[in-house]
């Protein structure tokens, strides 16, 4: 299967004297010397950018400089200054590296910043959730209505001055409970004890809120009808709703079709049927407060998210990491992604029709990695493992009473290679897999950079791009890997894409266990763990690694001394990969959308947060 | 079949010998009982109802090592009209409150509702949040609630061994679903989205929440003008 890793012609990184992102802003200063200007806060490396001259500079910036590939839109509510930003953070998929940071600022009474979708159509959801959580109306935008929460809902949740139903203080721990230890149950100051909360003088009738009328007007459901050429036949257009609740939408998602008899005309995802608060709560919570929830966003790989949020964190804290706590880490979100990938390849077969049964052979030993986070963590899925500065315990002696290196050796020797081998021979080359997934739901290479889809969707796109390669960080530049890239960007490449990386994970375990067996008895945390932990310097941070469904990212802003963060934004992968899927779909059959979704691998934790 | 023989033997009562090879029924709810609950609670369909993170646990549960077969549950039913117990795994929110009424309503009686993990018990860690439903108990009636953040595969099964236990205790003669006058046994409302989750049975409480919240920004606005008024007198 090894030989099938292709390296993307021209995509190792040119040696470049200069630094690309300084290069990058050097010139857009040059060239937009009215509209652009460093950012003067303190700990802010971006740009400053004028509203109306955003697009003519994104432009710039995507052709002239290349950098091309728009990974995270997200506002800022500046309360204080009375303005809402938006910040942008834009990558080159040629040059890798580090991001050129947009902020753009605007009045918080007449928010208006001009769209970006024509620019880069990944920008389109995140627009929209801009504009719902914090009412930024951005101009020209297709389609900007409420997408996490639902039309009709009263106000912009995640404005500093919008207070939740269960509203004590702004941040954690609240005085009530600490360190008096007295208890207040908020629910019970709410008038209706419920968490909700109404708009002053308003009164319900039960049917006033004709809510999603708007969602069906944009899918065409005035029923248009289309003449079949060969048949002469007239065909109505239909639109139907497949979720929330149906088996096959991998959680709590909601899919608008569009059909043309049994073929897709258009398709609208529909989510935040699992929008927890997690930004809002996370702006709250203390620093360390946030990782067990940072283990519920993409709840089928809860160490890496970790990883990406505690990077972050340590930009801001200056943290230095011991190598044995680097080792581990490494060791543990590479099984994790093991364990994702196990779970998505048996899903997607079952989204194919094989109910269960490569399921079950796969869960066998996802059940066996889970053995091993439950005793390193005391948790099989929400582990809550890492720290800030290292990790949370040190290995364990044994699993399930066999030592933990032999356990592991023979974990990651004997029990996964065989297993991925046995998938392998009974799926790859299976006939109906075959002809079910290959030239189904494609993306080319261009639109897979233009929609800022990330992971496996990028790579079966033949995008050689990869975190762990692109911006190294924690060990992964002294491992010895390859990035799986394929060149079709079907349903079929992903697949593949995914066996292989399950290989390169088994490759970077191989190069990791005699590191974890050299550095036994060393510190495993910088210093000693603390649960108060304040910000030395005021700033923004940006962590991203490469999780299993694609880049994860967390944008952190904190003030100086702060004990929890100011502005905590999560880059969600499945989210955003959700933004091609109207665009794969078109043209396919019904039961092909099915596929298509499982293809992406979202997880709801995280597409909605 | 805990207490099926229970009492069936009396000490004190003389069986005429003729009689004594015969199967005597006294009372009837206690013979049909033990054997519609032990054919009712060895073959429950849940529904495939998954909402979050807790919903992994609950496949895994039927998966490869936990194998809920072994219960007679394996049949998970993808539609409420075949399903008795809908397990909520997973955090509720308010955009998603009104389908979960609407599919329990479709379950055919007797029906179950079993709460797993914190999230569906109570909110769990994202109580705090503007759009999670504080507990699916708000809403609809729950039989078992199982802790953990996610309960593991094997709590879930302990709460299904709960439910099996609290199957046999019920009675043909008091269960509420055939109880017309039984207001839980009943559909419940389907709440509606509105500037916020609007839950139907609550209306009265909301109109009377909102006159007084109207009085009284009225009473500060009258306020406000007159302390706008007084500067320009004096």
């Amino acid at each position: 299967m090894n030989e099938a890793i292709l390296e993307a012609p021209g995509s190792v990184p040119p040696e470049t004297a200069v630094n690309p992102v300084e290069q990058a802003i050097n010139a857009l200063k040059e060239r937009f010397p009215e509209a652009v200007s460093d950012d003067p806060r303190d700990g802010y490396s971006g740009l400053l950018v004028a509203a109306d001259k955003l697009p003519e500079v994104a432009l710039a910036l995507r052709d002239d400089l290349g950098f091309d590939y728009l990974s995270s839109v997200t506002g800022v509510d500046l309360i204080e200054d009375g303005k809402l930003e938006a910040v942008y953070h834009t990558y080159s998929i040629d040059q890798g590296g580090g991001s050129v940071v947009l902020h753009v600022q605007v009045d918080r009474e007449n928010p208006v910043i001009p769209t970006l979708v024509p620019v880069w159509p990944g920008a389109d959801f995140q627009e929209r959730e801009a504009w719902d959580l914090y009412g930024i109306h951005f101009e020209g935008h297709p389609d900007l209505r409420r997408i996490l929460t639902w039309d009709g809902f009263h106000g912009h949740p995640m404005r500093k001055d919008w207070k939740e139903p269960f509203y004590e203080e702004d941040t954690k721990p609240f005085g009530s409970r600490w360190p008096a230890g007295g208890v207040l149950r908020a629910e019970e100051l709410n008038p209706y004890g419920q968490n909700v909360q109404y708009p002053p003088g308003w009164v319900p009738t039960g049917e006033e809120y004709d809510v999603e009328t708007e969602m069906y007007a944009i899918t065409g459901a005035d029923l248009a009808y289309s003449i079949d050429a060969s048949q002469q036949m007239k065909t109505d257009k239909i639109t139907v709703n497949l979720g929330p609740q149906h088996p096959s939408t991998h959680g709590v998602f909601r899919m608008v079709v569009q059909l043309d008899g049994e073929t897709v005309v258009d398709l609208k995802p529909v989510m935040g049927y699992l929008h927890r608060n997690h930004e809002k709560i996370g702006e709250r919570n203390t620093f360390l407060g946030n990782i067990p929830y940072t283990d519920r966003l993409d709840y089928l790989s809860p160490i890496s998210n970790n990883h990406g949020y505690v990077l972050a964190v340590e930009k801001l804290l200056g943290s230095v990491v011991p190598e044995r706590a680097e080792w581990i880490r490494i060791l543990t979100v590479e099984l994790t992604r093991m364990a994702n990938h196990l779970w998505a390849i048996g899903f997607l077969l079952n989204d194919l029709g094989a109910l269960q049964t490569p399921m079950l052979y796969f869960y066998i030993e996802r059940e066996l990695i889970l053995d091993f986070f439950e005793t390193l963590t005391g948790a099989r899925m929400m582990n809550n493992y890492m720290r800030f500065g290292g990790v949370a315990y040190d290995l364990p002696d044994d699993v399930r009473g066999q030592p933990t290196m032999s356990f592991l050796d023979e974990l990651v020797n004997e029990r996964l290679p065989k297993a991925i081998e046995q998938g392998n021979n009974l799926m790859t080359f299976n006939e109906i897999v075959r002809a079910r997934s290959i030239g189904v739901g494609r993306l080319t290479r261009q639109e897979a950079i233009a929609y800022s889809m990330a992971g496996p969707m990028l790579r079966a796109s033949g995008v050689n791009y990869d975190v762990r390669k692109a911006e190294p960080y924690s060990y992964y530049a002294s491992l010895d890997f390859d990035i799986p890239v394929y060149y079709d960007g079907d349903v079929y490449d992903r697949y593949r894409v995914r066996m292989d990386e399950l290989q390169q994970s088994l490759r970077i375990l191989r190069q990791v266990l005699p590191y974890l067996k050299e550095t036994e008895g060393s510190p495993v945390i910088d210093g000693k763990p603390s649960y108060a932990i304040r910000i030395p310097q005021p700033g923004e941070a940006y962590g991203r690694v490469e999780n299993p469904k694609g880049e994860l990212g967390f944008y952190i802003t904190a003030k100086r001394r702060s004990a929890s963060p100011e502005r905590y934004h999560v880059r969600a992968p499945s989210f955003i990969n959700l933004t091609s899927l109207g665009k794969m779909c078109q043209g396919h059959k019904v039961a092909d959308i099915v596929v298509i979704l499982g293809s992406i691998d979202i997880v709801l934790g995280e597409v909605d947060r | 079949m805990t207490s099926s023989n229970a009492g069936a033997v009396a000490p004190d009562l003389v069986v005429p010998e003729e009689l004594s090879n015969n199967v005597m029924i006294t009372n009837i709810a206690k013979l049909l009982d033990p054997a519609y609950n032990w054919a009712r609670r060895n073959s429950i369909w849940p529904m495939v109802f998954g909402l979050a993170c807790c919903a992994i646990e609950m496949i895994c549960t039927a998966s490869s090592r936990y194998d809920l077969a072994r219960f007679g549950m394996e049949v998970f039913r993808a539609t409420p009209r075949q399903s008795d117990l809908m397990i909520i795994s997973g955090t509720v929110t308010k955009k998603m409150v009104p389908t979960i009424v609407r599919l329990y309503n479709q379950m055919p009686e007797p029906r179950y509702v079993l709460s797993m993990g914190a999230c569906a018990s109570g909110g769990g860690p994202f109580k705090e949040g503007y759009n999670v439903v504080d507990g699916i108990d708000k809403f609809l009636p729950v039989d078992v609630y199982v802790p953990g953040c996610p309960p593991t595969p094997q709590a879930l099964i302990n709460g299904l061994i709960a439910l099996q236990e609290k199957i046999d205790q019920q009675s043909i003669a008091t269960a509420p679903w055939y109880r017309k006058d039984d207001p839980t046994a009943g559909v419940v409302p389907i709440p509606v989205l509105g500037p916020d989750l609007v839950d139907l049975r609550k209306i009265d409480t909301i109109k009377r929440e909102a006159a007084k919240a109207l009085a009284e920004q009225e009473k500060q606005e009258a306020q406000e003008r007159e302390t706008a008024v007084s500067p320009e007198a004096a």
